[in-house]
């Protein structure tokens, strides 16, 4: 069962494939089925590649399959193999579910869309990339998936090409995602030069034996890589493409957000945990990024009115969690919060998605309202959505994962009280925002009139979510029913465990993590439910008005880089807008046309004059081999 | 096998030969006389072949002079063909006639 492992990535590519090659003739039925069918079919195969693994751990608790060699060069022979442990089969079972409930989605979402075969194509080419990114067993061939992630995204947030701002989004996302790759690209050539192999189990072994932690190549390969995964991970300095990437439709939003996209600089940190404790001055870079980072987006996601934009903002900051978590040695917390964030998160995009149409296009939570009763299923997986983000304690599977990361940010030997402080305000931010979200868009007046358009294809992706957004926390019990390992227990088996360290006892911080949700939720309520005027009261204020703004425009990110890196560069472009380097060239050209004019009397049409001319040439020839 | 005639004299005629088919190329207008000093030179570099491969008992010399009688018989069914082309199209064979391709 396990040598069916290929089969995972390979389904979506196909797809991709009969997709982009058939699609224009296919009527949207047909591509209804042909766009989440493979996804499908690679969830049904994980499913089975991981109750076997489960049920049979192989030796070593991995199993890898090497399909053949890429190519072989200098030294380089990259194979194209899969490589399944507890990590990846836990990471390719949540992308494929999640993956596949929301190409089912899409079938209903895309509807009557002009682009709809091409929406799938892209869908499962993303898909396909993910998964070779999660499975490779070496970083050339996770790379091949890391910027397949990275085509499609900008593919897909530039779907609606026809909208300006919508390309603009598109370049922005893969320009800024790019700066990343390459100092991602940059740590493969080191790791390479110095340890001489890519394959990623050797390659950590290797990087134990020969480099002393702390020493500078394996801060510097380990910081290279961190500068690849910050840019796909949406985290400080390249978050900003993230909340521009809500221009594509609201499935690709979900998608880039819960499955595969921006989880995949957690993975690829996860992955490489072996290397990065190498670095502990890396680490530490790692939680400083996570803590500032939630701390940022919480408080613009606060401020947006767009309700993909908080969105947006809030995936920003739960990825900061798992920044958070993975900088101070908390490895398992952090993949535990991507699997239960992947849930919660596609479930909000999703029904956030069902409100938007129902109001044809309508982004701005200010102009919905009471839509409580006319959506009642986009409002109460809504509301679980929100309350597994806010980590409500005990009934949701957020509350799990953030509390096991919180506490051991406390408690571990990396930790300590201000990164824990960091990560309870941002909690406390993050009830705030989502339930601000909920009170504004479904309760209060109702405004506008809706037209239900929800099917069971939208119903039946939305509910799967919603319970998974309760029940993910089953996820990290030690065992399953049956007895055998669970994947939580494989996945701990094959990352480094948690530094111990002195902090909060365990109860005190249990306490205050189980409350600050539940204020942040008394707070939303009395801003936005009880006086739904004191919010805008408040804003009238100067200072409050200013920070808002601040706030509201991502903390002046854009206008920063704009000023910074943008504007001196097209400055400069202009500058040499008659290129310099092309003077050469062009002169080159020009020589060539005088020459040219030159010659042209000598073809005079007459035979005996070219002969005239072979034979003097001729002689000059020989001359010179005679005398020269 | 020692040869009789010595390298140089054979040089020099065929020297002589292939001066004479190249001036002969250069001054006839008419086609087919251009021909033949043509077959005159080609026959000039085979001369020197010959001799060469006779001053240092090669077979070389000869084999290239097979070469180049292929070459010539090849040669002259083109040029033949072109100069009847040639006459069907402007009547005549003088080749200054023939410059339609002036630059």
């Amino acid at each position: 069962m396990l040598a069916l492992i290929w089969l995972i990535p390979v389904l979506p590519l196909a797809g991709f494939l009969c997709l982009v090659l058939l699609g224009r003739r296919l009527p949207p039925a047909v591509v209804a089925a042909l766009g989440p069918g493979p996804v499908g079919l690679s969830m049904v195969a994980s499913l089975l590649v991981t109750a076997a693994f489960l049920h049979a751990p192989p030796a070593g608790l991995s199993y890898s399959q090497a399909l053949w060699t890429w190519f072989d060069a200098g030294g380089l022979a990259p194979r194209l193999g899969f490589y399944l442990d507890g990590l990846s089969a836990l990471m390719v079972v949540v992308v494929t579910v999640v993956a596949f409930l929301i190409h089912l989605y899409s079938t209903r979402f895309m509807a009557g869309d002009p682009g709809y075969a091409r929406f799938f194509a892209y869908m499962n080419l993303f898909v396909g990339s993910m998964l070779i990114l999660v499975l490779a067993d070496n970083l050339l061939f996770l790379y091949l998936g890391w910027e397949g992630v990275g085509l499609c995204s900008y593919l897909l947030i530039g779907f609606w090409y026809k909208e300006p701002k919508n390309g603009r989004a598109a370049i922005k996302a893969f320009v800024v995602t790019r700066l990343g790759d390459t100092s991602l690209t940059l740590g493969f050539f080191l790791l390479f030069a110095s340890l001489g192999t890519l394959q990623i189990q050797e390659l950590t072994r290797r990087a134990a034996e020969v480099w002393v932690p702390g020493s500078l190549a394996a801060t510097a390969a380990a910081a290279l890589l961190l500068g690849g995964a910050v840019g796909k991970s949406a985290q400080l300095p390249l978050q900003t493409w993230l909340p521009d990437a809500m221009a594509g439709p609201t499935p690709v939003s979900a998608l880039i957000h819960a499955a595969t996209m921006v989880t995949a600089g957690v993975y690829l940190i996860a992955r490489m945990s072996g290397l990065f404790l190498l670095a502990p001055y890396v680490q530490l870079a790692i939680a400083l990024i996570g803590a500032v980072t939630l701390l940022i987006a919480g408080a613009s996601a606060l401020t947006q009115r767009d309700v993909k934009r908080v969105l947006a903002y809030s995936t920003m900051s739960q990825v900061g969690y798992m920044f958070l978590a993975l900088g101070v040695g908390a490895w398992w917390a952090a993949i535990f919060h991507l699997v239960t964030h992947a849930f919660f998160k596609a479930l909000l995009f999703l029904s956030a998605g069902v409100v938007i149409q129902a109001l044809d296009e309508e982004h701005d939570i200010f102009k919905m309202g009471g839509l409580r009763k006319s959506l009642p299923v986009a409002f109460w997986t809504f509301l679980v959505g929100a309350a597994s983000l806010s980590a409500l304690p005990f009934v949701t599977a957020g509350f799990y994962s953030k509390d096991l990361i919180l506490s051991l940010v406390g408690s571990s030997a990396r930790g300590g009280t201000w990164l824990w402080m960091a990560g309870v305000l941002g909690a406390f931010l993050t009830a705030l925002y989502a339930f601000r979200v909920v009170f504004v868009v479904f309760f209060g007046e109702q405004t506008r009139a809706v037209k239900e358009r929800s099917t069971m294809a939208v119903k039946i992706p939305l509910l799967i979510l919603a319970l998974f957004a309760v029940g993910a926390g089953l996820f990290a019990l030690p065992q399953t029913p049956g007895g055998a390992a669970s994947l939580a227990a494989l996945t701990q088996a094959v990352l480094p465990g948690v530094p111990p360290g002195t902090g909060l006892g365990p109860i005190a911080a249990e306490t205050v993590t189980s409350l600050v949700p539940l204020l942040g939720i008394l707070v939303a309520a009395l801003f936005y439910l009880a006086r739904p005027s004191s919010a805008a009261a408040m804003l009238r204020h100067r200072p409050f008005s200013a920070l808002h703004g601040f706030w509201f425009s991502g903390w002046g990110f854009d206008l920063a880089y704009r000023t910074l890196f943008v504007d001196p560069f097209v400055r400069l472009a202009r500058l040499n807008r008659a290129d310099v380097i092309d003077f050469f060239y062009r002169g080159i050209a020009r020589a060539a046309e005088l020459g040219n004019r030159a010659l042209v009397p000598t073809q005079s049409g007459n035979v005996r004059w070219y002969v005239m001319g072979i034979a003097l040439g001729g002689a000059v020839l020989i001359a010179v081999v005679l005398f020269l | 096998m020692n040869s009789q005639i010595p390298l140089e004299h054979g040089m020099a005629l065929a020297a002589v030969l292939l001066l004479l088919g190249l001036v002969g190329v250069l001054v006839r207008r008419d086609a087919v006389f251009i021909l033949l000093s043509l077959e005159i030179m080609l026959n000039a570099a085979g001369l020197a072949f010959i001799a060469a491969g006779a001053r240092w008992a090669q077979a070389d010399g000869q084999v290239m002079f097979l070469f180049i009688l292929a070459v010539a018989a090849a040669e002259v069914s083109i040029g033949l063909a072109l100069v009847l082309w040639l006459y069907h199209w402007h009547k005549t064979v003088d080749i200054d006639r023939a410059r339609s391709l002036r630059g």
